[in-house]
């Protein structure tokens, strides 16, 4: 057995225990060591990508321990095609947000950096757990440090109101779901005898599709929240608004990703046919109207940071649209396009924070012209905003067409109407841009702006490097799904189908359909 | 009339007897050598504790009756002695802080000794399998607690809160009563064993006497869990009570009473389920919105525990009311579980607030822990954890416990009932973060003088914090002890 998975999941909390036993003065230190040991964790979790077999759609790297074995409850960790990237993309951000909060943070330093290690903790959980009960406990501990670094260190007028709404929101939808798990796991035990939270078990649990329907609403709504779908996205521009930039980079970059995968990895598999039969109009429809809605609202916005965050809405539509159309191209699309989004949103977030940094304010009218006075800042700003927009050879046109194409082979409207998101980002986005860049330098404060520093340079290039990466040469990411998606495609299919037929024949039977995919042992 | 006195094992009242012997010598020291400091009778009492707990431990397994029927020695009772145990230790831990603080001399021996009696008392509640040993541990431990509740003297909140909780809670004891008798005027016995046998035997269960008894019992052990509608004395009491004894009532009083109530519904009056269970259901749904909705406009953090402690109670009912009638079933543990769980978490926040005040009863009000995390960061962290854990958040025992009841909830067949009881956690959590909202996002208001940690405090919350983390991280050894508890029955 192999012992990568707990080692980066649980590395940042050795952080959290030299931070403890440091002294309140090194502030300095104590930003080295956080950096340190998430770039360790970073560089760790590189060896998943050398020792993945990109053949097998199998998880790999199992780790299995009993942990309240009456219950069947396991320590159960590994990852797929599915998971691979977002584990990559969150030990990635993390020492870049640590080097982006370089000057930022100030006040309370210590805590500042043991939340962001927890928060590494409990988002790598969520993404490697495949024991739902351990999953929903990463899921759940996972909001305490981000509601800590909105309320603590966000924007003092509104942060306490973005922290509450942020965690009860979420909440609000997770408890839903466990009594949705509750319902499932004793499901499976009347009909197997056998108390299991292994997800691979549960997946086997064929249900009649009423009963799917509930459970399916159960998941689903608790992960669209955190997508966020139309009409439950009203938490985020709050929370990412009054968040500190780091905790706007992570929200974007990687907790977002928590509901798309939360879809990918449970609603469809488990409940195929309420997906299939229901899931895909309801879906489909709201990340239509997320897409457009999220677009048009966009081109209102004053302040750059809600700006962002309501392109996260239409963004995430897009992922959305591509996992509902059940088709191998959109999905990969889908996943693709959800790193995507983490890197260009996550980018933009970085580089408002640092106009933040230089000006103390978000609002597009303060700026103008800044492209004079900050050259190599502007540059870097038009790459990411053009990969945002989903420009051909930036990463964001590979994700976006995928989608479309995907989508347009089933569901011609939706992807037809979707494709004017793409439209109306355009507009938005070089909108802003113009605004925030170009023309004469009208405000005599943004006359003295220093251009990038050498820490802002270290903060971009990784990001920068595969936002070019992945648009000019997407196959080895795409590669990484590939199996996966097409495994789980074929499991859904094969479970509707069953379920169908149980129906016609007027009797639900729990039936043993091959384990997918059947787990795989010392990898 | 020939009285035969039955044959007494005295071994198996163990535990009580310990607890009861350290009472008397805490008084008598008091008595006799009235100078003696408090640190000398809080030893000895903590010593007794320690002992008894022992004792408990070594008595783990056993499983019989004793003294004519009228005590089990099991499992069962041996765990909630285990809270029992550790309630009464953790307070007599958090009472050497708060009377050190206190301007007023106090009897601290009678203190105590009255804190261990109120102990025994419960310890006979969780033991007793025939009503009357039951009503004898209530009345035990109530009267003592009415006494303690007023034990600062001049403390006109603390006289006014023990003497509504005596005037109501007699009428209540009265209610008890009177359901005892007319049980067993119904069944003809009061050995819940009798009357398990009586009732599975007979047709005639709609017989009014044996209903209205069951009405008035659950009126009776409503009163002393503090469920929605007998709970009006709950706020007052709670807020006027030193600290102390309000953490000890709030985690004691609710276990002990919950122990005799498990017992006598679960054990006893199986036969009835179909109608206790529609009372009880009710009962939790009132219990648990109404003390959530009411928590959220505290502004006294005694009074927000209060109402927080009311809607505990009603989570701990839907474990009840989920409790079908095998007793191994994962309704009846999942109430000891979260018992557990609860004395910890809850006695760890009122022990903070002692700890937060410069004197007894000092900084109340919600508002002033604005800024605890910067000025004192360990202090505020525990705090956190404890509100966390009340919230039911995980890695806390909190957690755990409100997932085994609410997985009691599914099992049973009561969606329902899970589905009000998780959204009212949501609710719940709101009041909740309010405190950590005060403790790390809002600055200090007043520059206070700075507080001065006693050693027996900081014991008793780092323990209480320690355990809040393990029963939620390693529930496992706990839960299979709690199954073990109910596993077999004496009845």
């Amino acid at each position: 057995m192999s012992y990568l998975l707990t080692t980066i999941t649980f590395l940042p909390m050795l952080g959290v225990l030299i931070l403890l036993f440091m002294n309140r003065e090194q502030g300095k230190s104590m930003k080295m060591v956080t950096f340190v040991v998430t770039l360790v964790t970073f560089l760790i979790s590189l060896l998943l990508l050398r020792d993945f077999d990109l053949a097998t759609a199998n998880v790999q790297f199992v780790e299995k321990y009993s942990w309240i074995p009456d219950y069947g409850i396991n320590y159960f960790m590994g990852i797929d095609g599915l998971t691979l990237l977002l584990v990559l993309l969150t030990t990635f951000f993390t020492p870049i947000c640590v080097m982006a909060c370089w000057e930022d943070i100030q006040k309370m330093v210590r805590e500042f950096m043991i939340c962001l290690l927890f928060l590494e903790t409990g988002m790598i959980g969520v993404f490697v757990s495949l024991d739902v009960f351990l999953f929903y406990v990463f899921w759940e501990v996972m909001l305490i440090p981000m509601y800590l670094l909105i309320g603590i260190w966000g924007n003092p007028a509104r942060r306490i109101y973005a922290a509450v709404k942020f965690f009860i929101f979420t909440m609000f939808g997770s408890v839903l779901m466990l009594v949705a798990i509750l319902y499932l796991y004793f499901e499976y035990h009347a009909a197997t005898g056998v108390y299991s939270f292994n997800i691979f078990d549960l997946y086997t649990t064929v249900l009649p599709p009423s009963t799917q329907l509930w459970l399916f609403l159960g998941f689903s709504i608790a992960f669209a929240i955190k997508v966020p779908m139309f009409p439950f996205h009203t938490w985020l521009p709050d929370a990412h608004t009054e968040a500190p930039t780091v905790g706007s980079v992570l929200l974007a970059a990687v907790l977002l990703k928590m509901g798309t995968y939360g879809f990918l990895r449970f609603s469809l598999p488990l409940f195929p046919n309420a997906a299939i039969d229901y899931g895909v109009w309801i879906f489909l429809t709201l990340a239509l109207i997320g897409i457009i809605y999220g677009a048009w609202v966009c081109i209102v916005q004053k302040d750059l940071k809600r700006l962002i965050a309501f392109s996260s809405v239409s963004h995430l539509g897009f992922v959305m649209l591509g996992i509902f159309a059940f088709n191998a191209t959109a999905m990969e699309g889908a996943i693709l396009q959800m790193i995507n989004h983490g890197l260009s949103t996550g980018a933009l977030f970085l580089i408002v924070g640092m106009i933040y940094e230089r000006r103390h304010t978000r609002m597009i009218s303060e700026f103008g012209g800044l492209s004079k006075v900050m050259p190599a800042f502007a540059t870097i700003f038009l790459i990411v905003t053009l990969s945002s927009i989903g420009l051909p050879g930036l990463n964001g046109f590979v994700g976006e067409f995928l989608i479309l194409v995907g989508t347009f082979e089933k569901y011609k409207i939706f992807a037809i109407l979707g494709a004017s998101g793409v439209i109306f980002a355009a507009v938005y986005m070089l909108w802003m841009f113009q605004r925030v860049m170009y023309g004469e330098v009208t405000n005599p404060k943004n006359m003295v702006l220093k251009d990038l520093s050498p820490r802002e340079w270290a903060v971009l290039l990784p990001v920068i490097l595969f936002i070019f990466w992945i648009g000019v040469y997407p196959t080895p990411f795409l590669r990484t799904t590939e199996a996966s998606v097409h495994n789980l495609l074929r499991q859904i299919d094969k479970k509707y189908t069953l379920v169908v037929n149980a129906e016609k024949q007027g009797g639900y039977y729990l039936s043993k359909i091959e384990k997918m995919p059947p787990e795989t042992e010392n990898r | 009339m020939n009285i035969v006195i039955p044959a007494i094992n005295w071994a198996s009242i163990a535990p009580e007897l310990v607890v009861f012997i350290t009472a008397m010598v805490v008084l008598l020291i008091g008595a006799f050598f009235p100078r003696v400091s408090s640190g000398v009778t809080a030893g000895i009492s903590l010593l007794g504790v320690m002992l008894s707990f022992l004792v408990t431990a070594s008595l783990w397994g056993s499983s019989e009756l004793a003294f004519a029927n009228m005590l089990a020695l099991d499992n069962y009772r041996l765990f909630f002695n285990f809270i029992f145990l550790i309630c009464t230790g953790l307070t007599i831990l958090a009472s050497i802080d708060y009377f050190g603080k206190s301007s007023e001399p106090v009897e601290h021996a009678e203190y105590y000794a009255l804190l261990l009696f109120a102990c025994v008392g419960m310890m006979f509640m969780a033991a007793g399998t025939d009503l009357i040993t039951i009503f004898l541990g209530l009345e035990t431990m109530s009267i003592a607690i009415y006494i303690l509740a007023a034990f600062v003297k001049k403390n006109i909140k603390g006289n006014e809160a023990a003497l509504k909780y005596l005037l109501l809670g007699a009428f209540s004891t009265g209610f008890l009563l009177y359901g005892i008798a007319l049980i067993f005027g119904a069944t003809g016995s009061s050995n819940l064993a009798t009357i398990y046998k009586y009732l599975s035997g007979t047709s005639n269960l709609s017989s009014p006497m044996l209903l209205f008894g069951m009405g008035f019992l659950i009126v009776g052990f409503g009163f002393k869990i503090a469920s929605v509608p007998f709970h009006m004395w709950t706020p007052d009491v709670y807020e006027g009570a030193p600290t102390v004894v309000t953490a000890f009532m709030a985690a004691g009083v609710k276990a002990a009473a919950f122990a005799a109530f498990l017992r006598v519904f679960v054990y006893a009056l199986p036969s009835l389920q179909p109608n206790w269970i529609a009372i009880l259901w009710v009962l939790a749904i009132l219990t648990m919105t109404i003390g959530n909705l009411a928590a959220l406009l505290q502004e006294n953090i005694k009074r927000m525990l209060a109402y927080s402690s009311i809607a505990h109670a009603g989570y701990i009912m839907i474990g009840m009311v989920a409790a079908k009638n095998a007793a191994a079933d994962i309704g009846t543990y999942s109430v000891l579980y979260y018992l557990l769980a609860y004395t910890f978490m809850n006695i760890g926040a009122f022990i903070i607030v002692v700890l937060y005040g410069r004197y007894a009863e000092d900084n109340l009000n919600i508002s002033d822990y604005a800024g605890m995390g910067y000025k004192y960061p360990v202090l505020g962290a525990t705090m956190a954890i404890f509100m966390f854990s009340l919230a039911g958040i995980p890695p806390t025992a909190g957690f755990v416990g409100k997932f085994y009841i609410f997985a009691a909830a599914v099992k049973g067949g009561f969606i329902d009932l899970a589905i009000i009881g998780v959204i009212n956690s949501v609710l719940s959590v709101y009041y909740y973060l309010r405190v950590t909202v005060m403790i790390y996002m809002r600055e200090p208001v007043a520059d206070q003088p700075g507080l001065k940690f006693s050693r027996s405090a900081t014991l008793a919350t780092t323990i209480a914090a320690v355990a809040t983390l393990v029963l939620g991280i390693f529930p496992d050894t706990f839960i299979t002890m709690a199954r073990q508890s109910v596993s077999l029955i004496l009845g």
